[in-house]
């Protein structure tokens, strides 16, 4: 403590011995004083951190708290013409939520295969192993992931290699002779079913196709 | 000139006697070590601590120009690789001074835990050791994010995927990562405030941390074998080593850390200059799906490892292993804080970091050429050798066709080009038989396809036919004993047609 705060106290008269016991009393009393008053702002700090915390904490788990079922969308993947029977075509579709900035990684691909007229499958572009782009090989029939080799059949059951699963699929429905699927979150083990679960068509109500602007699908078997 | 010289020291008293800094670091850089410590072996802390300041001056230099945005984070980078004067070295430099630094601090932690430094009373140190090199593996990853390009966005989506594996809390996990539904804007500027902000911060505070102890505590004196530790008398033993045989740090032992740093400096500045910056590769567009993704360098052995873990340990041990590995790194000093320091007298801690190093480098060695995935257009780039189509008949040439055709050459090498994914095709009538070809074609197992739905009869009569023909020199084709011994005698004791 520091004597020149307490410029009234008579240290240097200390003749009397009750006069030197008086000015420690009141030294201890102010010091016990400013201690309580110390541990107060600690707790004024502490309350006000705790308040301050509270939208620094929700502020950092908000892209946490939103469900996967809040950001899926129905997207149209482009008229089923576009879409051969008994093929398996790359689509593009961008991500029903991006941001201006997104460029680029707001395109996501999936891979269609339409069985045969209104049936069809909607398989990620992602591993069902470690999320790694999956290829359609159409002559061997097979999807073939370059990460660790994942292999799945047509119906994206798996075939080989370490995914313990099938390929993730999208929902999906025809309006009128619209593809379209459910997306708009990254196809995981937390957020998507795999091909292990049937999956339906629906066939809704019908939207003209040509009001909606469509990407082309691309060549499956062209590497380049 | 004596009145100049006389000049400077006012000017460093007028600081000094405002800052009074100089006496302290002064006093911190001469202090004395154990001349037995002034050794070649000595130098990779120092060396790590430098590399993180170069790391940390070209990070900032590069930030002067890098985009944090997922438009054009990766434009930006072909900017300061082709636009801005000198940018592609500064990229090069920042991404060698990286592998370098991880090396560094990873050959640091070996001599460290030789040398038995992380016993009493260097228990903190050594934990904090172990916290700064996971720092610095995050900021290697975080790093590789930025580098927006297609082995950075599929990389994420190996990170999105395992992170995915929590149980239970494994969904909002990876939004948290993502900061959004998908890899995208908010993606990149979470990770560009890891590894630019967070990280480097914490880094920074906890190799500040880690030398005030060194200096605290003072260096580690050489081991010698059977001078054991002993929390009693460890620090009067090492206070009077030190009064003993003590030398000033600075300049009777740093003069190694100096020029052992000034080489590694080179080292990295010539690794910049000859090879050039890393990446970027292609553009980070998800729709360009002709891609191998590849993690980079330091993380290749864990890419090695999940291609070869059983699918049913692979959660467990994403999960459990990291968990028990660090457990261990950190309790290492508190478990074993007395004792033995020398590595003769510890033959276990040699034969880990040994057996560490070795699993470490083959598992990487493996990833770089990554054997377990196939090669995605070895089907339309690499010929049949002439040599197997030679003395063929039609039905087994159009076999060749058939293989070529049905991308098995992705995941089979044949004339030493193809896949390494399956075993190569070269021999494979020595191994098997007509029979067991069929059914393996068609049914598939031990880690191949079934390709009974991909291959019409005739296709696969010629392919089979074609794969018959090809047994290795000199050796005689795989044949089925039973079967010739029934063909051979069919009127035998046996009725035929019984069952």
């Amino acid at each position: 403590m520091n004597s020149n705060e307490e410029p009234n106290l008579p240290i240097e008269a200390d003749a009397d011995q009750t006069l030197m016991d008086q000015a420690t009393l009141v030294r201890r009393a102010g010091h016990s004083r400013r201690t309580f008053l110390f541990k107060l702002s600690l707790l004024a700090n502490g309350v006000v951190g705790a308040v301050m915390a509270v939208p620094i904490i929700g502020y950092l788990l908000g892209p946490g708290s939103k469900t996967a079922a809040a950001e899926e969308y129905w997207v149209p993947l482009g008229p089923i013409t576009n879409f051969p029977e008994g093929e398996t075509r790359l689509a593009t579709f961008r991500n029903p939520v991006t941001t201006a900035w997104d460029g680029q990684t707001g395109d996501v691909p999936c891979w269609v295969r339409r069985q045969s007229g209104t049936t069809f499958q909607v398989f990620a572009i992602n591993c069902a192993h470690l999320g790694c782009p999956v290829r359609w090989f159409s002559e061997s029939k097979l999807f073939l992931c370059p990460c660790h080799g994942g292999a799945y059949y047509e119906d994206g059951a798996r075939a080989s290699g370490p995914p313990e699963r099938g390929l993730f699929v999208y929902d999906h429905k025809l309006s009128g002779d619209l593809l379209m699927i459910s997306a708009g979150t990254m196809p995981t083990l937390a957020t998507r079913q795999t091909t292990t679960a049937e999956t339906l068509t629906q066939i809704a109500a019908a939207i003209p196709s040509a009001a909606i602007p469509m990407p082309k699908p691309r060549c499956a078997s062209c590497q380049d | 000139m004596p009145g100049l010289t006389q000049t400077g020291k006012n000017i460093y008293q007028w600081f000094e006697d405002r800052l009074g800094l100089g006496k302290p670091v002064m006093e911190a850089v001469e202090h004395e070590v154990p001349e037995s410590t002034a050794s070649w072996w000595y130098v990779f802390g120092s060396a790590a601590t430098v590399l993180l300041v170069m790391q940390v001056m070209t990070g900032v230099l590069l930030g002067l120009v890098y985009s944090p945005s997922a438009g054009h984070a990766w434009s930006s980078l072909e900017f300061l690789d082709h636009s801005v004067r000198l940018g592609w070295f500064l990229r090069a430099l920042h991404g060698w001074g990286s592998d370098f630094m991880i090396a560094i601090v990873l050959i640091h932690m070996a001599q460290v835990f030789l040398f038995g430094a992380y016993k009493f009373p260097r228990e903190l140190t050594w934990i904090v050791g172990v916290v700064s090199l996971l720092l610095t593996l995050a900021m290697a990853f975080t790093g590789q994010v930025l580098r927006f390009d297609q082995d950075s966005y599929w990389g994420l989506g190996i990170g999105a995927s395992i992170v995915s594996r929590v149980p239970w809390i494994g969904g909002p996990l990876v939004r948290l990562m993502l900061g959004g539904p998908i890899i995208a804007g908010p993606t990149l500027t979470r990770f560009f405030a890891l590894h630019v902000f967070i990280i480097p911060g914490l880094l920074i505070a906890m190799v500040a941390v880690h030398l005030w102890m060194v200096l605290r505590l003072g260096i580690n004196e050489w081991p010698m074998p059977g001078r054991l530790v002993s929390k009693t008398t460890y620090t009067r033993n090492y206070q009077k080593l030190t009064r003993d045989t003590g030398i000033a740090f600075v300049p009777d032992a740093a003069w190694k850390d100096a020029i052992f740093a000034a080489a590694i400096m080179l080292a990295v500045m010539a690794c910049a200059f000859f090879f050039g910056p890393f990446g970027p590769t292609g553009q980070p567009d998800p729709t360009i799906i002709q891609t191998a993704p590849k993690p980079d360098f330091a993380f290749l052995w864990i890419y090695a490892v999940l291609a070869y873990l059983p699918p049913s340990l692979e959660t467990p041990m994403l999960f459990i292993a990291p968990v028990l590995g660090i457990g261990a790194m950190l309790l290492l000093p508190l478990l074993s804080p007395q004792g033995e320091k020398h590595w003769s007298r510890r033959p276990i801690a040699v034969l880990m970091v040994a057996v560490i190093a070795v699993v470490l480098g083959v598992f990487t060695h493996l990833g770089t050429y990554t054997p377990w995935s196939p090669i995605m257009d070895a089907w339309t780039s690499d010929p049949i050798p002439v040599i197997y189509l030679q003395g063929r008949t039609p039905l087994e040439r159009q076999g060749a066709l058939v293989l070529q055709n049905k991308q098995c050459r992705n995941c089979h090498s044949i004339g030493g080009s193809g896949g390494l994914r399956g075993p190569a095709l070269d021999g494979v009538a020595t191994r098997m038989t007509e029979d067991q070809i069929f059914r393996q074609v068609l049914q598939g197992g031990g880690n191949m396809p079934a390709y009974g739905n991909a291959l019409s009869p005739p296709e696969t009569k010629a392919l089979v036919r074609f794969l018959s023909t090809l047994n290795n020199k000199n050796e005689p084709k795989a044949i089925d004993a039973s079967r010739n011994l029934v063909t051979a005698a069919p009127d035998k004791t046996a009725p035929v047609g019984v069952h």
